[in-house]
């Protein structure tokens, strides 16, 4: 129950009170940050430097771990896999992400902020999930 | 504060809430041995994702997001939020939901937590989606297209 529940809804929380004090449910601070050669706005820059610190130092301690706190075994994604898709569907994403400057979590986060301009956001994103998902399915 | 140069940024507030972001992360990686990205996990929670993750676990992280963003506005009694029209969020939403199950990850899976693991592929991938980026704001810049209103 800790583990299933209490642990992803405090880390969900968290992430969003993080995601607001940062300024990252402003998609025009974000896409300050991506105009990078017009009135650049780094504040992106120390969001993104805070966050990889903090984990750094989490990732030191993962491997010492037998176990999660709350829960039976790690399950972590592998590290070498680079391939095409990963590739072209990360240039993709960063091409929906300064359209509109929203990524997901910013986008979700949102809803409590602009809710109507947020929740048309995430169907599109949901829609475009779907949409992979039928196509690979197909495949 | 300010940063000499940069009248708009809020280096301060920038560093908090990303530790804030780091700490939910950690709490994610430690306490329940996931990793906190946010793309694989909203398509988990509608069914969208074949991952280990449980479905309830999945929608208790999608569901913390915004009452923790809920937590921030009525503290600071307000929060600054320039959104692009709806055709421009329909476009950016399509293509953000597709390129992020194609790259197997966004902001917070490759930026966040693989960086911080030193993982090559999200490396790569976090620099192909910033250049990206930057390329798509300057190219819609350099057209005369303001996004925002």
């Amino acid at each position: 129950m800790i583990g299933r529940i209490l642990i992803p809804v405090l880390s969900g929380t968290i992430f969003g009170a993080g995601l607001a004090l940062g300024g990252m449910t402003d998609p025009a601070r974000v896409r300050g940050f991506l105009d990078l050669f017009g009135d650049w706005d780094p504040t992106l820059a120390f969001v993104m430097g805070g966050a990889v610190l903090v984990m750094v130092v989490a990732w030191r301690i993962q491997p010492r771990l037998a176990r999660p706190f709350f829960g039976e075994g790690f399950t972590l994604p592998g590290t070498s896999d680079l391939t095409p898709k990963l590739i072209g569907g990360s240039a993709l994403f960063g091409i929906g992400w300064g359209i509109a400057g929203l990524c997901p979590g910013p986008g979700i986060a949102a809803l409590v902020i602009e809710p109507a301009s947020a929740a048309i956001f995430v169907v599109a994103m949901l829609c475009g999930m779907l949409a992979v998902r039928i196509i690979e399915g197909a495949v | 504060m300010t940063l000499p140069g940069f009248p708009d940024a809020a280096p301060l507030a920038g560093l908090a809430g990303g530790v804030l972001i780091g700490l939910a992360a950690a709490i994610m990686l430690l306490g329940a041995g996931r990793i906190a990205g946010v793309s694989g996990i909203a398509a988990r929670a509608v069914g969208l994702s074949e991952s280990s993750l449980p479905r309830i676990s999945a929608w208790a992280f999608v569901t913390g997001l915004p009452i923790g963003a809920f937590i921030v506005l009525l503290a600071m009694g307000g929060l600054p939020a320039n959104f692009a029209s709806p055709v421009l969020l329909i476009i950016a939403g399509l293509i953000v939901g597709i390129g992020t199950r194609l790259g197997s990850g966004c902001t917070s899976g490759h930026g966040v937590c693989g960086m911080s693991r030193f993982s090559q592929r999200s490396i790569i991938a976090t620099l192909t989606f910033m250049v990206t980026g930057f390329v798509t704001v300057a190219l819609m810049n350099a057209m005369g297209f303001e996004a925002l209103r």
